[in-house]
């Protein structure tokens, strides 16, 4: 199948590549770019494992082609650790507060969880379960990566987490 | 004293042994997605393997038709049954003593069954060889009702099993039938019933459902022909076991198998067996001499690998009319599928189901199981559960319920009453098993206790009454669930897997500087091992957690065991953890007093080193201990510090726990909402309160999916409704309820650190619990019994038919 040139910015690096127009978004950041940190879980959007950010959105890069992120700038998960190469709030948060156990669901827990707070910084409980109402977790259920949530929310506020009593 | 000296806390601290919540050391790279799972591995001229699936549950196969397929670019090579038989690889046997087709040999048996494998350079071209391969079908007849299967005039299934009157597990009763299986005493269970003044019966149905683990099935196995090496990348719960089912049927020296599972994506249960894409990439790459990956995706991950439950339970308890419970009888019918591909220890064809007595005592009781076959997929798989144990729970603890209603008691007093009580342990259950230990009592009251349960009844008591005047349309339920699992398999005198003992491994090496490696033979998928492995050799030996690299899910390096599930780790591994670390401890010792000048008696273990008993200052490290191992042992002694144990369990382990569920249910519309979720759980010694709360959370969240709505279901026609995300019930953030958790500690007597494992637990008692709550909310409209999973609309039907909807 012919293919076409596509070129975007993936975590602040120009990159560019050969795909067929069919070729999934997640596909091209897995299989050309070599970044594996964008899982694939369900291939039909539901559950989440493949979220990117894109342009200021947070997409599910399995039903997406990579034609259509021609041009756009992306961050993935790989993207997400400070400059100086420590855990980012969000990170450390999902890490401090136990927020996730085979780990397979995180990247696309965290790439939301990144473009939620950027929308609302000090989002409610309830804010926080609807945000990430797209993407699933299998293992650890939500209750700490709500905490998670909260604790980045604190930590980019600048005001200290406290843990809300069970 | 030096204010530099660190207090006996400060060293306790700097270990973050058991009992600390250490963080998890496994999220550094889990956070940063530097996670190695097995769709990441890429080897060098890598292919691409995928199959073609059968639209038919029941065809015969007239004829496969590949050559358009090997005309689309990129696609090598479309391997067929007729393939795999050159190479004797056809049919492979599975953990039940069954066999099963690994691509469709003459027939298909169930909806999307493999029936060619098709390999490409690469997942598109793969893709596109499945649409161009032609396969001509017959449709047959499909048996989709488990309770018609053994009907005089349903079709045969299994026409390889023709004119076989016994099977792996005895007779046979019909040419759908696989087994029969029967335990505990008929004739005095029967007399019980006979002289009974209060029974109960009801058909108890645990309806078909799927682990779902996040990440699907996937392997990549690369065949190395000048050495005659394969090599295996796989979601392997149970490395060392694949590694020598594949040196039996491939008949390659198991020496030459090199299996490697890296992270693991949950597994749940669904990553013990073996599935036809492991066998037909090992031959792809065979074929071909290059490496091959085969990737399932999510409608394949539901509809072909292994289901879990399926159970349908025909439960009577004869008691007094004082609510003493005298007897249990419990005929199962168990829709097992195509194939018997459950993964159950080789002895108990139906798992441990007969632990479905639970957490009461009594004297007598019978179970009889009969498996069947049906146009489905196969599996049953321990679905975070020990074996049948979700099932049994399940079962036990409605009939409780019911029990409860008959006599018009509430069912945490029939509870209390019947419970086996702390000094009968260890208990003798009528059905075999010997419970190690329990507090039962304590455990219940506690819950009752903390949860307000008898404000709560008074609560439902004015809401029944409100509802009755017409003044609200919501009735309130309180689900109260007590389990007693049984997990820890286990014991080489109860369970081995293919003639192999179900012990488990641990290696200790410590190295000159006081830190170390721990492998082995289990093999984590999310539960944390790397962390709570560490704190047990931290606390045995004192050397700090961080100091310790935990390893597993590499067959050339780890030692021999027998994986992951059924909530084993930590009572089997976990022991053979501290057996590891106990040897090393006491070669430790021989080195402190040699180093000292004292005889070994005359020191004491003192958290992170040896200290000479009443001269407090004699104090070596253990730190310092390690050194010495390399350079001043004892004479005749052996430098290094390291040890392996082999630890077979002398006994199962029987954590408990004991949960409520309160939740509204509007009748009208069938929406509940689940006020509160409590759950009590005791897996005796706590190694890492937060991996334990983490691990009762997602149980609890996945036992809510099964009981609130997930189901994989077939319509008349054999055709899978619900085999994608749209259609499996998934639960988001958003419905998910609020857990509150809870403990008791009752460590079990026969483990060397206590411990008795936590994983499943939250999801063998949290289904009941979600049960008995819709059932209670009902119980007073007059129902006894309503059939999971509980969703808005059977909560709907169940009002509209108890005619509280018009």
């Amino acid at each position: 199948m012919a293919k076409t040139h596509v070129t975007m910015k993936v975590n602040g690096a120009e990159v560019e590549g050969l795909v067929e127009p069919r070729t999934l978004l997640v596909h091209f950041i897995r299989e050309n770019l070599g970044m594996t940190g964008t899982h694939i879980g369900c291939e039909t959007t539901h559950c989440g494992a493949c979220t990117v950010d894109i342009d200021g959105m947070s997409v599910k890069s399995c039903t997406m082609f990579a034609v259509q992120a021609q041009g756009s700038d992306i961050t993935t998960i790989e993207g997400m650790a400070n400059a100086d190469g420590t855990l980012s709030a969000l990170q450390e948060g999902f890490r401090m507060m136990h927020g996730l156990q085979c780990g397979f669901c995180t990247p696309g827990m965290i790439m939301r969880a990144h473009r939620l707070l950027k929308e609302n910084a000090s989002p409610s409980e309830q804010e926080i379960r609807m945000g990430i109402s797209g993407n699933i977790c299998r293992c650890t259920g939500y209750q700490n990566i709500v905490k998670a949530i909260q604790y980045a929310s604190a930590k980019i506020n600048g005001v200290e987490f406290r843990e809300a009593a069970e | 004293m030096n204010d530099m000296t660190p207090t006996r806390e400060q060293r306790e601290a700097a270990l973050e042994g058991m009992g600390c919540k250490r963080k998890r050391v496994e999220d550094i790279r889990f956070t940063q997605g530097k996670g190695n799972y097995v769709d990441d591995v890429k080897l060098p001229g890598m292919l691409h393997g995928d199959f073609v699936r059968s639209p038919h549950p029941h065809a015969r196969v007239k004829k496969i038709d590949d050559s358009e397929a090997l005309k689309v670019p990129g696609v090598l090579a479309v391997i067929t049954a007729e393939t795999l038989k050159t190479v004797n690889l056809a049919w492979m046997p599975t953990l039940a003593g069954d066999v099963q087709m690994v691509l469709a040999d003459g027939k298909v048996l169930f909806q999307n069954q493999e029936v060619a494998f098709v390999v490409a350079t690469d997942r598109y071209a793969a893709d596109d060889g499945i649409n161009k391969v032609v396969v001509e079908y017959e449709p047959l007849p499909p048996l989709v009702d488990p309770f018609k299967s053994m009907d005089q005039d349903a079709p045969v299934l299994r026409e390889d099993l023709a004119g076989k009157t016994s099977g792996a597990h005895g007779p046979r009763k019909h040419h759908n039938h696989i087994f029969e299986w029967t335990v505990g005493d008929k004739e005095l269970t029967d007399a019980a019933f006979n002289k009974a003044e209060v029974k109960i019966k009801e058909m108890i149905s645990y309806h078909r459902t799927h682990p779902s683990p996040l990440e699907t099935c996937q392997c990549v196995c690369s065949f190395d022909k000048i050495k005659g090496e394969l090599t295996i990348y796989g979601t392997f719960q149970a490395p060392h076991v694949i590694r020598t089912v594949v040196a039996l049927i491939a008949k390659l020296p198991e020496q030459k198998i090199h299996v490697i599972a890296p992270d693991i994506g949950g597994g749940f249960g669904n990553k013990v067996g073996a599935y036809p894409g492991y066998i037909c990439a090992a031959v792809a790459s065979i074929v071909t001499g290059k490496p091959v990956k085969w990737v399932e995706d999510r409608i394949e991950n539901l509809t072909a690998t292994s289901f879990a439950r399926d159970y349908h339970m025909t439960t009577e308890i004869a008691a007094t009319k004082e609510g003493k419970v005298t007897g249990l009888r419990v005929h199962v019918l168990a829709d097992h599928g195509a194939f018997d591909a459950c993964a159950d220890p080789s002895k108990w064809p139906a798992g441990f189901f007969n632990i479905v007595t639970g957490s009461y005592d009594f004297p007598t009781a019978h179970l009889a199981v009969d498996g069947v076959y049906t146009n489905k997929a196969p599996g049953g798989v321990a679905y975070r559960c020990s074996f049948r144990v979700t099932e049994a729970a399940y079962c036990i603890e409605r009939a409780m319920d019911i029990l409860a209603q008959k006599l018009n008691m509430d069912p945490a007093e029939l509870r209390l009453k019947n419970f086996i009580k702390t000094e009968q342990f260890p208990y003798h259950s009528a059905l075999g098993w010997e419970y190690d230990s329990g507090d039962y009592h304590t455990a219940m009251r506690k819950m009752m206790e903390t949860t307000g349960y008898a404000a709560l009844r008074k609560e439902q008591a004015e809401k029944r009454a409100a509802f009755a005047r017409g003044e609200t349309r919501e009735i309130m339920g309180l689900g109260v669930s007590f389990f007693t699992e049984i997990v820890g398999a286990g014991p080489s005198k109860n369970c081995d897997i293919l003639g192999i003992a179900m012990f488990d491994s641990c290696e200790i090496r410590l190295h000159p500087t006081g830190a170390g490696i721990a492998r082995m033979g289990t093999k984590s998928q999310g539960q944390g091992h790397e962390t709570t492995w560490a704190q047990i050799i931290a606390t045995e030996i004192g050397i700090p957690a961080d100091n310790i690299m935990v390893e597993e899910g590499n067959t050339d390096t780890a030692p021999y065991g027998l994986g992951t599930y059924g909530s084993r780790s930590t009572p089997v591994a976990g022991a053979a953890i501290a057996m590891a670390a106990r040897k090393i401890k006491a070669k430790a010792q021989m080195i402190a007093a040699y180093k000292l000048e004292v005889h070994e008696d005359d020191l004491e273990f003192d958290i992170d080193g040896f200290r000479v008993k009443g001269l407090p200052e004699k104090f070596m490290s253990m730190k310092d201990i390690c050194w010495a191992a390399y350079n001043s042992v004892p004479p005749g002694m052996e430098p290094g510090l390291e040890a392996v144990s082999y630890y077979d369990p002398p006994n199962m382990t029987y954590p408990f726990g004991a949960y409520l569920c309160v939740m509204d249910i509007d009748v009208d519309t069938g929406v509940y909402k689940i006020r509160r979720f409590y759950a009590l759980d005791d897996c005796g010694t706590r190694i890492n309160p937060m991996i334990i709360e983490g691990q009762v959370h997602g149980g609890l969240t996945e036992a809510f999916a099964i009981a609130m709505g997930q189901e994989i279901r077939y319509d008349e026609a054999g055709n899978v409704v619900t085999g994608s995300f749209m259609d499996f019930f998934m639960p988001t953030a958003v419905e998910t309820p609020h857990w509150e958790t809870d403990f008791t500690v009752t460590p079990s007597p026969h483990h060397p650190i206590g411990a008795k494992g936590v994983g499943e637990s939250p999801n063998v008692g949290g289904v009941p619990a979600f049960s008995n709550a819709v059932n209670d909310a009902f119980s007073f409209l007059g129902s006894t019994h309503i059939q999971m999973p509980h969703d808005f609309w059977r909560n709907w039907k169940a009002a509209k038919d108890l005619g509280a909807v018009a």
